[in-house]
């Protein structure tokens, strides 16, 4: 892994750590990637055959200008059309739990990538539980301001539903962080059940069970 | 007459003329001698003949594309995409445009003469398909001493010689462009193409397509071919914010078969100002043309077959409101390219202004083009404007 720090045009705590992850010159899908922040550094400073997935087209002229090999689509649908292993890593961005089935699309990623990078809120935290056991209602923080009527967000999952998936998928973790509200990384050698109540935001790692990296 | 057969002929354009010993073979199994091609160029070619853009112009386009029409007077059709600064900037590109074969303003076509009787073709023209287009424009390029295009780059029907460029020639194309456009001509649009060939050989002056020898023109028919077409070209929003149901010069219906809309008035000039620039034999190849076209049945059924191991790299683009072309078929090109591990982009650009859009102002169409075809220059090294 490389000790050389992300760029400062990249300034998302989650996509600093991604940007830690992934090798050079490898080959990068980056799946729902909006204007390409991530994928633009990747390829400028890593060299990295940077491919994206967006489904704003907004996100896709602003990543086309950029000079990047990005398709309008969704990760539901999208991934299937790509052959098997095509990509080192593919990352899913604060995506996964607005897709209408994680899991397959996990699977996806898995198949088209030897690693997979998945970032995603944690429903765990003790904010979203706080305000569930006190107010009875769909949690609505800073980060996560939609109500439960209009969120883009359809499936929700704690850091630990997401460890048991990974489990079921026969993904082996390579790495595995917890962020907290401000973007820091939480206490590495705490338990799952801490993380689950202190991260924010779990970014994991992923590799195939057989797959060495 | 008329300045039709003479750009026919003797086009106001830069020509490329085959010796007889270069033959083009036409995937029909025919072969056309003494071959004519007419082109225009922008810009300069550089001194590494590395910022070569070749621009495909679509079913009614030629090879005026950012010069004033020689028959029309009119600017060319997409000026607005191609010239200094812009975004196909002719400062930093060498750009080329040829009458597709077939065509009638200077490639070999209908209204060309037959070497062999001396008259114009008319039907003994060989049926000609996208990738005979494509072939000769590729002995253009070579006579041009141009190894790899930097782009190819169309719109419509010229998009089907991008795909076809990409897939025949691959190691030609730098980077590739198809805009609005599909890797196979669907059935409601050789259908459309079918009434508009109707109509010109329903037309008695189409005389079995002798017309230029008899003297006569088909100009009802190839007019009303035009019109139908170009209905098809627009949607309906673009149509209702245009025309809606206004009448034209007058406030009451006439009870008559006057051109009472304003939409019918508008389609009949479409039709009149089209015959003035149109060979109607043209018209019935090149829809032909587009309707024999079959990327994927041409590689054995699979579309990612026609673009396997391809290093060119790929940006399609497609409008919402396009019905002719629709993002659906952009898509399937997509899925094929992903299928075949090629670097793509694909963005399909709001806009309620139909098939056409491509050749109006889209500032969305005109940053996509900008950012795609600099970042294939950056990569290939190719100088900045002005270096």
């Amino acid at each position: 892994m490389s000790t050389i720090l992300p760029p400062d045009t990249l300034v998302r705590p989650d996509h600093r750590l991604v940007w830690n992850m992934i090798g050079e010159g490898t080959r990068v899908l980056d799946v729902g990637c909006g204007d390409g922040t991530l994928l633009d550094a990747l390829a400028r400073t890593k060299n990295v055959d940077a491919r994206g997935i967006e489904i704003s087209r907004g996100g896709v002229a602003a990543c086309v200008a950029k000079g990047l090999a990005v398709i309008q689509g969704d990760a539901d649908t999208d991934l299937a059309d790509y052959p098997d292993d095509c990509f080192d890593f593919v990352v899913l961005s604060q995506t996964l739990q607005a897709t209408h089935r994680p899991r397959a699309v996990l699977e996806q990623m898995l198949r088209i990538g030897r690693n997979a990078v998945v970032s995603f809120p944690n429903f765990g935290h003790w904010r979203m539980r706080t305000h569930l056991l006190i107010h009875g209602t769909m949690p609505v923080t800073e980060h996560l301001p939609d109500t439960w009527y209009n969120t883009p967000n359809i499936h929700f999952c704690t850091i630990r539903d997401f460890v048991e998936l990974a489990e079921e998928l026969k993904a082996r973790i390579v790495r595995a962080d917890a962020l907290d509200a401000a973007g820091r990384a939480v206490g590495v050698q705490m338990p799952w059940w801490f993380w689950n109540l202190m991260g924010e935001q779990g970014i994991f790692w992923l590799a195939r069970g057989e797959a060495r990296v | 007459m008329n300045v039709r057969v003479n750009e026919a002929e003797d086009p106001n354009s830069l020509t490329l003329r085959l010796g007889s010993g270069e033959t083009l073979a036409l995937e029909s199994g025919a072969r056309l001698d003494r071959l004519q091609i007419a082109y225009q160029t922008y810009g300069a070619l550089n001194a590494d003949r590395s910022n070569a853009i070749l621009v495909c112009h679509a079913l009614t386009g030629d090879q005026h594309v950012a010069n004033d029409h020689p028959v029309t007077g009119k600017a060319g059709w997409w000026v607005s995409m191609i010239g200094p600064g812009k975004p196909i900037d002719t400062d930093r590109f060498f750009v080329i445009c040829s009458n597709v074969v077939g065509g009638c303003m200077g490639s070999t076509g209908p209204a060309s003469g037959n070497p062999e009787t001396g008259e114009p073709y008319g039907t003994d023209f060989p049926v000609v398909t996208i990738s005979d287009m494509v072939r000769a424009q590729k002995l253009l390029v070579d006579h041009l001493g141009i190894g790899t295009l930097l782009a190819v780059i169309g719109g419509s029907m010229g998009g089907m010689q991008v795909l076809a460029w990409a897939s025949l020639f691959p190691e030609r194309v730098f980077a590739a462009m198809p805009i609005a456009t599909a890797a196979k001509h669907s059935a409601q649009n050789i259908a459309f193409h079918e009434v508009g060939r109707q109509a010109v050989m329903a037309d008695p002056d189409w005389r079995r397509g002798r017309y230029r020898v008899e003297g006569a023109r088909p100009v009802k028919g190839l007019s009303v071919a035009r019109m139908a077409a170009h209905i098809t070209y627009l949607s309906e929003p673009a149509l209702q914010r245009k025309f809606g149901r206004k009448f034209q010069d007058r406030d009451a219906p006439t009870f008559s078969f006057d051109a009472d809309f304003q939409v019918e008035s508008y389609l009949r000039h479409q039709g009149i100002t089209f015959v003035e620039r149109f060979d109607a034999n043209s018209y019935l190849y090149l829809t032909r043309a587009m309707d024999y076209f079959d990327l994927a049945a041409d590689n054995g059924g699979s579309l990612a077959a026609a673009f396997a191991r391809t290093k060119t790299r790929f940006c399609l683009v497609s409008f919402t409101s396009d019905w002719l072309f629709p993002t659906a078929d952009s898509r399937q090109v997509v899925h094929a390219l992903n299928a075949a591990g090629a670097s793509v982009s694909f963005v399909e650009i709001e806009s309620d202004k139909g098939h056409d859009a491509f050749l109006l102002e889209e500032p969305n169409l005109f940053a996509t083009t900008r950012g795609f075809l600099d970042a294939a220059a950056n990569a290939r090294g190719v100088g900045k404007a002005g270096t």
